[in-house]
């Protein structure tokens, strides 16, 4: 088992040598996620994961990758998606452009599924969607829309739940596994990378999500990253978090009112 | 005052899959009114956004029922329920945390998981529980927490619906105890229940 100093000279490597400052993240997560690292890369001891991030810059790569989460799934928790429809999508339509940010989207399904909810909506001509990570990779993956065809059954029945009625597999097309959403719902996606840690605020948005982030950072962090959100949705925005967690014991809260019994929160103030 | 079971353990962990409904329902009704051990059940079920396990909990005993949001502070005489789709975590003894990493034994929860996480943090103050179930999960948790020098029960495989979960412990490990359902029920209520 690791061992907490080990822990936190890895931290220190991390932020010192490359800049990526985990000091924040949550550590009960941190721990198992380091583990898993030197698991997956069949090394003998912590020892040989330090010396490897001390002197090869090529693998901190592959490190970030691992450290960082990235599960993530079409209309996860669908019953979200049908409120964003039926009581978030009505107030976008009143705007003449309409700007989302999807913060920490991982490999983009939630990027999307929001997509598609505009355009069955017919709003995807006057929106953006910005998808930020911390993850160079994911960000590819957001701009090629392609996702493994054996989770399609999963988003297709989420779809149906979350009160879509097509026939979902029209918004792709199978080959060899996979399957490659429609390049029309990719147009209005602009992917790039962003530090919930470090970067600043980038734009004024109506709405963001941030689903299943907050949970790998530390209070004081979740509270920093909730501020930036609020600095960064227009009067009257919503923000969307992930289903267990809250805002209720932050700053920010105050100026908040929780839409229904969703983890959909509206500026108020 | 230090071997008084009533003193020595803050956290009680209760891990389960198929078939372990009722005895996860017998052990909170068990559980004495005036206890001041936080009560943790990880159970394998699907995520429906509703709250059925804690209403039903909630009727089998007068304790706080609530499921696990992230962040939240672990407190004393409260039944948590770990959510359906997030591995448990314990931050500290004061605070879980929740992650939804790959799954583990096919499992989120999984009990190898929170019961690891649990024995990390509270070591010999925990009490680990396996229950029914027709997967590994749980069996390497629940060692850990007798590693750390937590007290440990099996479900009599005899007495359990789906007898693989409590068999894979008792082949990597031997517990404190190996008792029914009705059994363990009973020696809870027993170990925790205050002495005049």
């Amino acid at each position: 088992m690791l061992k907490d100093e080990e822990i936190e000279l890895f931290i220190n490597e991390l932020a010192q040598r490359y800049g990526y400052d985990f000091t924040n993240y949550a550590r009960a997560s941190l721990r198992r996620r380091i583990g898993r690292l030197i698991t997956v890369d069949r090394m003998p001891s912590f020892a040989e994961l330090y010396h490897r991030m001390q002197n090869d810059p090529g693998y901190l790569m592959h490190a970030i990758e691992e450290l960082t989460v990235n599960v993530t799934e079409m209309f996860r928790d669908p019953s979200v998606f049908k409120v964003i429809k039926e009581e978030v999508l009505p107030v976008l339509a009143t705007h003449p452009f309409i700007r989302i940010w999807h913060a920490g989207c991982s490999t983009g399904e939630e990027v999307y599924s929001m997509a598609i909810l505009l355009d069955e909506a017919n709003l995807l001509h006057k929106s953006l969607l910005y998808a930020t990570d911390l993850n160079p990779s994911v960000i590819e993956n957001i701009k090629k829309g392609i996702f493994p065809l054996n989770r399609m059954q999963q988003y297709s029945e989420n779809y149906i739940a979350a009160g879509g009625k097509k026939d979902f597999s029209t918004y792709y097309t199978a080959q060899y596994g996979w399957a490659k959403f429609n390049q029309k719902l990719r147009l209005k996606m602009i992917a790039a990378m962003h530090n919930l840690v470090s970067d600043r605020s980038f734009n004024e948005f109506q709405l963001i999500f941030c689903r299943n982030v907050l949970i790998y950072f530390d209070k004081p962090l979740q509270d920093n990253a909730l501020k930036l959100f609020d600095e960064s949705l227009e009067k009257l925005g919503f923000l969307v978090l992930g289903s267990k967690e809250n805002i209720r014991f932050s700053p920010i809260a105050k100026k908040f009112s929780q839409v229904q019994k969703e983890k959909i929160w509206r500026k108020i103030q | 005052m230090a071997e008084d079971p009533v003193n020595k353990y803050k956290i009680l962990a209760v891990g389960g899959s198929a078939g372990s409904l009722d005895a996860v329902l017998k052990i909170v009704t068990a559980l004495p009114a005036n206890t001041h051990l936080s009560v943790v059940i990880i159970v394998h079920r699907k995520s429906d956004g509703e709250s059925i396990l804690t209403d039903l909990l909630s009727t089998r005993t007068n304790l706080n029922v609530k499921e696990i949001e992230d962040k939240e502070p672990i407190m004393p005489a409260t039944v948590y329920i770990a959510p359906a789709d997030y591995h448990l975590l314990i931050e500290n003894e004061d605070l879980f945390s929740l992650d939804i990493s790959e799954k583990i034994h096919y499992s989120r929860p999984s009990i190898d998981v929170g019961f690891e996480s649990i024995a990390q943090v509270f070591g010999k103050a925990a009490i680990g529980i396996l229950l029914s179930g027709a997967n590994a999960d749980g069996a390497e948790g629940l060692n850990q927490i007798k590693q750390a020098g937590g007290f440990t029960i099996v479900q009599d495989p005899k007495s359990a619906d789906v007898a693989f979960m409590p068999q894979q412990a008792l082949e990597i490990m031997q517990p404190d105890k190996v008792l029914s359902s009705s059994d363990i029920a009973i020696f809870i209520k027993a170990l925790l229940t205050k002495q005049a």
